[in-house]
């Protein structure tokens, strides 16, 4: 287990430097910030200083051994556009994006995974197909419109939930939390809810033909003439084995989720890593840019992570390097 | 004397789009404690359907539209489902074929055999380790201890079989439906397993139906035969008697099919044709579009003949005996 970890972690390393160029090189491509530093009708002494104040004037190469080399500090560099360390700035907005998704990913995976099972135990019944009708929907329906319509909805129509911001927020360890007040609550509900759609959709569809598969193996048939009755089958037999394909696709849409939530965010004015990202790229904020995608990297990389490790802890078959 | 397990008339049939699939048509079986029956046919005869109605297992589209089996005189057709979930495992069990897959992958053997304990005892962990390590030990496991703290794929083949078997003997059943147990294993290992059922069969008095496509098997280890052939029992009678000298000529054909005494190069026997569809069968006995001695009076379904000396068959024109 210690050498599966050390291996991980070397991978993990490697894959960061490589994200890293990758991400630099690319960012440095699109756009002249200095268009946007300084005002246009700057004179051309004040433009040269700029350029050699910001290094724009150095080759691409050594511009990269810069940057690594205070990003190896732990400094990602001053954002342009809000004159703040970029560490700082992502930190203030991730709690915000951290409790949208959180919400959305477990309250798909609560409730598609028992909708999901029912529908696999009994694929016939009138309520399965309802669930599969929901799933469909869920699929097809694009973001951006379920989110309109809920605003339309609550929102307008009704006056039951607020349209957009965050609420009240209580400080927890110096963080921002709005899952700890009613308000914060009633503003998370319509993103949250219009993110989980399509996750729970996702959710659904897999645990169904997990349980689909499942009931017609050899080992429930096995438990079932053991007289174990069809819950103990389920929840003892058939569920950690399913669980498997469900900790990927958890683990993923999190992922995904935390790092593309821009769309929803954007809709209900959600103060969250997405609508910086979105803001840093109009106004060609390059540090924000950088250190935003190469804490996405990373969060992927600690995801899957985690994903192998659950892994491990359900299936004996790969914590023995048998698989 | 009551039998251990009594089949009378036993139609399963499934109700698909295509139209009713008739598995199990009419299927007569009884087997007295301690004795082995071999249930043979080829694939798509029925012979699984007919061991997993006996446990009540038919999901739908299927179920056992006639016919009852008595369990050591108890009716099980028409129990609801709790009740008859009470007898499975209880006082019937079942083993699968294949030990790669009938044992669940992610839990380990001691955690399966508790939850096949508790399923019908509510007893302490003390006694399920006890009364586990019991079954092990009975069914020729070398380490009882580690095999109960193992996962099915640290295991063997044969070893898997055998920790199957141990759960099937928990709780001392009356009955054990063996569904082609052995076809999976290599033959060393398979001749230890029957070995093992063998003696499991003298000492504990437990019937076993052992249900199988391998004449050769069903030869070592079974006192009866019976012989089915699309949903139907075609022949039965003492396991000697039958492959010694076979009546029906479904019989015969499958004996002359096992390529024991043929010389190399020769061609080997083989029936002709295949298995007829169980989707509206024809009127009249299955078997005669690929039967030499066929004509039209098995255009009606023969009834079963009772050929003396405890045999039968299920043909207009049996084989004379010699």
């Amino acid at each position: 287990m210690l050498g599966f970890l050390i291996q991980r972690l070397l991978q993990a390393a490697a894959v960061m430097v490589v994200i890293s160029v990758l991400v630099f090189c690319g960012v440095f491509a699109i756009g002249n910030p200095i268009d946007v530093l300084i005002s246009p009708d700057a004179t051309q002494e004040i433009r040269l200083d700029t350029i050699r104040r910001y290094g724009f004037d150095q080759p691409l190469w050594r511009q990269y051994l810069n940057f690594a080399n205070t990003l190896i500090h732990g400094d990602f560099g001053r954002s342009f556009v809000f004159n703040m360390p970029v560490l700082d700035l992502i930190l203030s907005r991730l709690p915000a994006t951290l409790e949208l998704t959180l919400a959305a990913v477990i309250g798909a995976t609560v409730l598609g995974v028992p909708l999901g099972m029912y529908a696999g135990y009994r694929p016939n019944a009138a309520g399965s197909r309802a669930i599969m009708g929901l799933s469909v929907l869920g699929f097809s329906v694009p973001t951006f419109w379920v989110g309109l319509l809920l605003i339309m909805f609550f929102a307008v129509e009704l006056q039951w939930l607020p349209a957009g911001g965050r609420g009240d927020t209580v400080e927890v360890f110096g963080i921002q939390w709005s899952v700890l007040t009613w308000n914060g609550w009633s503003h998370l509900a319509l993103p949250a809810l219009t993110l989980s759609l399509f996750r729970m959709a996702l959710m659904i569809r897999m645990a169904r033909a997990g349980m689909r598969e499942a009931m017609l193996s050899d080992y429930v048939r096995f438990a079932r003439a053991q007289g174990l009755s069809d819950g103990k089958v389920i929840f003892g037999h058939v569920l950690k084995n399913i669980s498997i394909p469900l900790v990927t696709i958890f683990g993923l849409e999190l992922a995904a989720t935390l790092a593309f939530a821009v769309v929803t965010e954007t809709i209900f004015s959600w103060p969250g890593l997405g609508k910086l990202i979105i803001d840093s790229i109009q106004s060609l904020d390059r540090p924000v840019m950088v250190a935003y995608l190469m804490l996405v990297a990373f969060l992927f990389i600690m995801i899957n992570f985690a994903v192998d490790v659950a892994y491990a802890a359900l299936d004996p078959r790969v914590r023995s390097g048998h698989a | 004397m009551t039998a251990a397990l009594d089949v009378r008339g036993l139609k399963t049939h499934f109700f698909t789009r295509g139209g009713v699939v008739k598995a199990v048509d009419g299927v007569d079986l009884s087997i007295q404690r301690g004795r082995v029956l071999g249930l043979v046919g080829e694939s798509g005869s029925g012979k699984s359907v007919t061991g997993l109605s006996i446990l009540g297992l038919i999901d739908l589209p299927g179920r056992i539209v006639e016919g009852s089996v008595r369990l050591d005189g108890q009716e099980l057709v028409g129990l609801d489902r709790d009740a008859a979930r009470r007898v499975r495992g209880r006082k019937i069990a079942m083993i699968f074929q294949d030990p790669m897959m009938t044992l669940n992958p992610v839990l380990r053997v001691g955690t399966q055999m508790s939850m096949a304990l508790r399923a019908h005892e509510a007893i302490s962990s003390d006694t399920v380790r006890q009364r586990s390590l019991a079954a092990l030990g009975t069914v020729g496991l070398p380490a009882p201890e580690q095999c109960l703290a193992a996962y099915p794929h640290q295991l063997s083949g044969g070893m898997r079989q055998r920790v199957a078997i141990a759960i099937a003997l928990l709780h001392s059943p009356s009955v054990i439906v063996a569904d082609e147990p052995t076809t999976a294993l290599d033959v060393s290992i398979q001749s230890q397993i029957l070995q093992e059922m063998q003696r499991l069969c003298d000492q504990t008095g437990v019937a076993l139906v052992w249900i199988t496509h391998d004449l050769a098997v069903v030869s070592s280890l079974a006192h009866d035969i019976a012989v089915m052939y699309a949903g139907r029992i075609v022949e039965s009678g003492p396991a000697e008697d039958v492959l010694a000298e076979p009546r029906h000529p479904y019989t015969r054909g499958l004996l002359d099919s096992v390529p024991g005494e043929a010389k190399p190069g020769e061609k080997l026997a083989q029936i002709p044709g295949s298995i007829p569809a169980l989707i509206d069968l024809p009127p009249g006995c299955a078997f005669r579009a690929r039967c030499g001695r066929a004509d039209r009076a098995c255009e009606t379904m023969p009834e079963i003949v009772d050929l003396g000396g405890n045999r039968s068959a299920r043909c207009v024109h049996p084989l004379e005996a010699a």
